[in-house]
């Protein structure tokens, strides 16, 4: 688990996580305001749906993948902002028949 | 290692004519090249393509519509042989029209060429309201349609991956990193060396080497007059179901992503992208379906593709060299269920074998009345 | 399309130190960095750095300080949140921001893109709560978050850095879990002279292990078998509940909710090996490496690589590398003479060679494990697409000879991240199967793009000028 070492410092700002409210401070990215506040698990893999959370934070390993104003996004390359709507990728749906995955 | 069938060149033509020959039981070694080399079937499309084949050689046309046929069962032994699925499906294929003039005269060819062919039109025009019922992420910009319903597309990949295993499953020597330097007649033979200097006999050749043909086909009686012509590929991230039938262009392949392809560019052996055909790939894309704007791009490559003369494949059998055969072809996947199944009995003489004397090297030989 | 003299790529310690000496030798200097500060990695938000991250995160860090300054005051253009996603040979680099797409034509580039963790696949390391120790790092630099109680695993100098800055945060881990045996000790002791003239990096390296037997964190040294154990969570999903390993004859299991993974940096080589310029496999640092001259310049004239993203070397290294680039880079456009640059070098060079001199010791003494070069068949390998060590090597047995085949037969390497978190695995897997050398079994093929980058960004690319319809920019009349 992960905690602020400054829980006063970094003026709030307030955003939205597959509607969960959810308060950041400003400066952070999306990546690491969200482990702070205990989502380890940000979605789930396209192959065989395992679940997955950040892991470099640093833009290298596409891990942290969300999804913002219809774009798929590394949320370790995102700032937090007062009024970001973040939405979890979902597993595929229907994917085409054949597919041996 | 002998073996009564040389192979020359492991991509897919190679590998589906060994598996064809190995399953009429004949003993055969294949021979590849290393990881760097240019490997026409890196870019394979996918499509199991027949609607804008041979529309002036209705024997090309028949050749593909074929091997279409053929594939379903081709797909099937694959899966029994091997665990692998290869993803096929066959529910027909749009070429896609930004213009009434221009599916006007798409659909004018079609028409000629089924006309010469006979039978049922096995292909629908769909205005932009019918198309979208089928399609709905296509864009106010597209015109219609032509909806083939012999078209379909497949997983290269697995396809690839499915033959290699298949033919070495099934008893083949399969030689890898082996680049050979030359194929000559010898012993009753041939002998075919390698880079390495090894030494290989085999009763029969099959040149099946792609961009690497030219260099080995002269000293075996063949023209072998192919040119490279890279085509460059775009994959997006996997997104969820978004289209549901493949365009020429456009497909979303089995794992989710969106492929994007039909750049055609003659730039001798480069396979380097260019960013000016990316961005014109990803602006025809976006023109079609408009929600890809924002889908992210996550890899972009070019292959160099095998083109003859005339675009349509060359059979040939040595004159010069009796035993010693020359396969290339454009459309490798398309053709694959051809080259395993019915190829085979050509090159072994079989009663059964399909008449493609359409497609020997005597085609390039005419001179001008 | 916009111009630049020489474009930057990567505002880390290599990339400012690089803009700030081109600058001052009058050239036109265009910086582009992805993130949102200037820093790279090691020196994270260092703009915004306070009192309290400055005491937990150490002298070296607050180094940086003076460097951010320095290219703070320079007359330099700088562009953050650019993500460069295209370096052509001539010098066309095509970059994202704001999700708008931008070209600047470079007469000269300098690459400074630094290092990334060397991949560290272990049974289980997918699991939610798995990060790295650079991960932790980041958390801590750039928005003074740590982790309690995390267990950290592997090897090298950054582990002990790392455990160093959680016990001044007052949330020292668990437990330390190290790879390097007596026969890694041995090993480095060759290299002893090496570590005599970088002395100063040995003692910092002791005063930290000092520090953490104060604190009292266990250190368990010479770990094999080291594997990840989920369990289900309250929502179902697994996430990290442990780490299992041997040390000595004895199998222990340690329960924690994150695990911190290193195993050393490599140099991230997504850019020059797009480029196609030529490179080396290392056996030393036991990566590949860009082939460069003295000065950085790589096999393209037009193309110099600086810092981390050459070869390992840290911080100091790769500011005096990036000063040697841009002296380069400025003779390479026309701007200093042959004099010029020469005259500067010298004290450069000897900086970095003095910086370099521990690095063999270090390589080593902190050499990854087999258990990582090789991981059990189990062990997903691709991350991103799933696969596993057993499937690439069941790809070799079907004749797949190299990293690039691996994509063809089971789509290792073709996820998102481009083969940064397998490639060198897939080329450690193969090299053993085959037998052949590192540097023939090859790397991946990488293209642009090198970071992904939607189709609308591309599509607005199309039909600019300044490229002919087959793509081929007019010729460049500088150099």
């Amino acid at each position: 688990m992960f905690e602020r070492l400054d829980p006063s410092g970094g003026r709030p700002v307030v955003f939205s996580f597959d509607g969960a409210r959810v308060t950041g401070r400003q400066g952070e990215s999306l990546a690491a305001a969200l482990l702070a506040e205990g989502f380890a698990v940000l979605r789930h893999t396209p192959v065989s749906a395992q679940p997955r959370g950040a892991f470099c934070m640093m833009g290298a390993c596409f891990e942290c993948l969300v999804e913002i104003d219809g774009r798929t996004v590394q949320a370790c390359m995102v700032a937090v902002r007062d009024g970001l709507v973040v939405n979890r990728l979902g597993p595929l749906a229907d994917r085409a028949p054949g597919d041996n995955s | 290692m002998e073996s009564e069938y040389a192979i020359i060149g492991g991509g897919v033509v190679g590998l589906s004519v060994a598996f064809g020959l190995i399953g009429l039981g004949r003993r055969v070694a294949v021979f590849d090249e290393g990881d760097g080399a240019f490997r026409a079937s890196r870019g394979n499309f996918g499509l199991v393509w027949v609607q804008s084949k041979g529309l002036d050689q209705p024997a090309y046309a028949r050749w593909s519509r074929k091997s279409a046929a053929a594939w379903k069962p081709f797909a099937d032994e694959l899966f029994r042989e091997t665990g692998i699925d290869p993803a096929l499906r066959q529910d027909g294929g749009y070429s896609i029209h930004m213009s009434e003039a221009a599916l006007a005269a798409t659909l004018a060819d079609y028409e000629r060429l089924q006309s010469r062919l006979g039978g049922e039109r096995p292909f629908d025009v769909l205005g932009h309201n019918a198309l979208k019922r089928e399609e709905p992420h296509i864009g106010p910009k597209v015109a219609g349609a032509i909806l083939h319903h012999q078209d379909g597309h497949v997983n290269p990949l697995k396809v690839l991956r499915a033959l290699a295993g298949a033919v070495r499953r099934k008893g083949a020597g399969v030689r890898v990193n082996s680049a050979i330097r030359s194929v000559r007649p010898g012993r009753g033979g041939f002998e075919i060396e390698s880079v390495d200097g090894t030494v290989h006999f085999a009763e029969k050749v099959v040149l099946c080497a792609g961009l690497g043909a030219p260099a080995l086909a002269g000293a075996l009686g063949f023209k072998a007059p192919v040119r490279p012509q890279q085509g460059q590929v775009l994959i997006t991230e996997k997104i969820d179901r978004f289209m549901n039938r493949p365009t020429d262009c456009i497909r979303q392949v089995d794992e989710g992503g969106i492929q994007i392809g039909a750049s055609k560019r003659e730039v001798g052996l480069d396979d380097r992208e260019t960013l000016a055909t990316t961005a014109q790939l990803a602006r025809d894309a976006v023109d079609v379906f408009p929600a890809l704007a924002r889908v992210n791009l996550v890899r972009s490559w070019a292959a160099l593709r095998i083109m003859s003369p005339d675009g349509i494949p060359i059979y040939q059998q040595s004159k010069t060299h009796p035993g010693a055969f020359f396969v290339t072809c454009h459309s490798g996947i398309t053709l694959a269920a051809a080259h395993a199944r019915f190829l085979p009995l050509w090159i072994t003489g079989d009663e059964q074998a399909p008449d493609l004397s359409v497609f020997s090297e005597a085609r390039f030989d005419v001179r001008a009345a | 399309m916009t111009r630049a003299d020489i474009v930057i790529v990567g505002a880390g310690p290599a990339g400012m130190a690089a803009a700030s000496v081109a600058a001052d030798l009058g050239a036109d200097v265009l910086v582009l960095d992805e993130q949102a500060g200037p820093g790279g990695q090691i020196y994270r938000s260092i703009e915004f750095s306070d009192a309290l991250r400055a005491g937990i995160l150490g002298e070296d860090y607050a180094a940086g300080g003076i460097l951010a300054r320095e290219f703070a005051g320079k007359s330099v253009r700088f562009e953050r949140a650019a993500t460069v996603w295209r370096v052509d040979p001539d010098g066309v680099i095509a970059y994202s921001r704001a999700n708008r797409a931008h070209r600047v034509r470079a007469g000269h580039v300098i690459l400074a893109t630094g290092a990334q963790e060397r991949p560290v696949p272990l049974p289980g390391w997918t699991l939610p709560g798995i990060m790295t120790a650079g991960a932790a790092q980041i958390m801590l630099k750039s928005a003074a978050i740590a982790p309690r109680d995390a267990v950290l695993a592997g090897s090298g100098p950054l582990l002990y850095l790392l455990a160093d800055q959680l016990i001044r945060a007052g949330v020292p881990p668990r437990a330390l879990i190290e790879t390097q045996t007596v026969r890694n000790h041995l090993a480095a002791a060759r290299h002893l002279p090496g570590a005599v003239v970088g002395w100063r990096a040995i003692a910092k390296g002791m005063a930290l292990l000092r520090g953490i037997r104060a604190a009292g964190v266990e250190r368990f040294t010479a770990c094999r078998e080291i594997r990840l154990i989920g369990e289900e969570s309250a929502t179902g999903d697994a996430r990290v509940a442990g780490i299992a390993f041997v040390c000595g004859t004895v199998e222990r299991r340690i329960a924690c909710s994150t695990v911190l993974l290193h195993q050393g940096v490599v140099p991230n080589t997504q850019i020059t090996r797009s480029l196609r310029l030529d490179h080396v496999w290392d056996d030393a640092q036991r990566c590949f490496r860009p082939v460069l001259d003295a000065w950085g310049a790589s096999s393209n004239p037009r193309i110099s690589v600086a810092g981390d993203g050459a070869s390992i070397g840290g911080a100091k290294a790769a500011e005096a590398a990036g000063r040697l680039a841009a002296l380069d880079a400025a003779l390479r456009i026309g701007v200093i003479d042959r004099d010029r640059r020469d005259r500067g070098a010298g004290p450069l060079q000897r900086l970095r060679g003095r910086e370099l001199a521990v690095r063999p010791f270090l390589d080593a003494l902190y050499a990854p494990p087999l258990q990582i070069l090789q991981p059990v068949d189990e062990t997903i390998v691709c991350r991103c697409e799933e696969v596993t060590a057993g499937a690439i090597r069941g790809y070799a047995k079907l004749g797949c000879v190299g990293p690039n085949q691996t994509k063809a037969f089971g789509r290792c390497g073709m996820g998102p991240c481009q083969g940064r978190f397998c490639g060198l695995t897939v080329t450690e897997i193969l090299a053993m199967e085959t037998g052949l050398p590192h540097g023939q079994v090859g790397a991946y093929r990488i293209r642009a793009p090198i970071k992904p980058v939607t189709l609308g960004e591309i599509a607005s690319l199309a039909g600019e000028d300044e490229t002919d319809a087959a793509g081929t920019p007019p010729q460049n009349a500088a150099t």
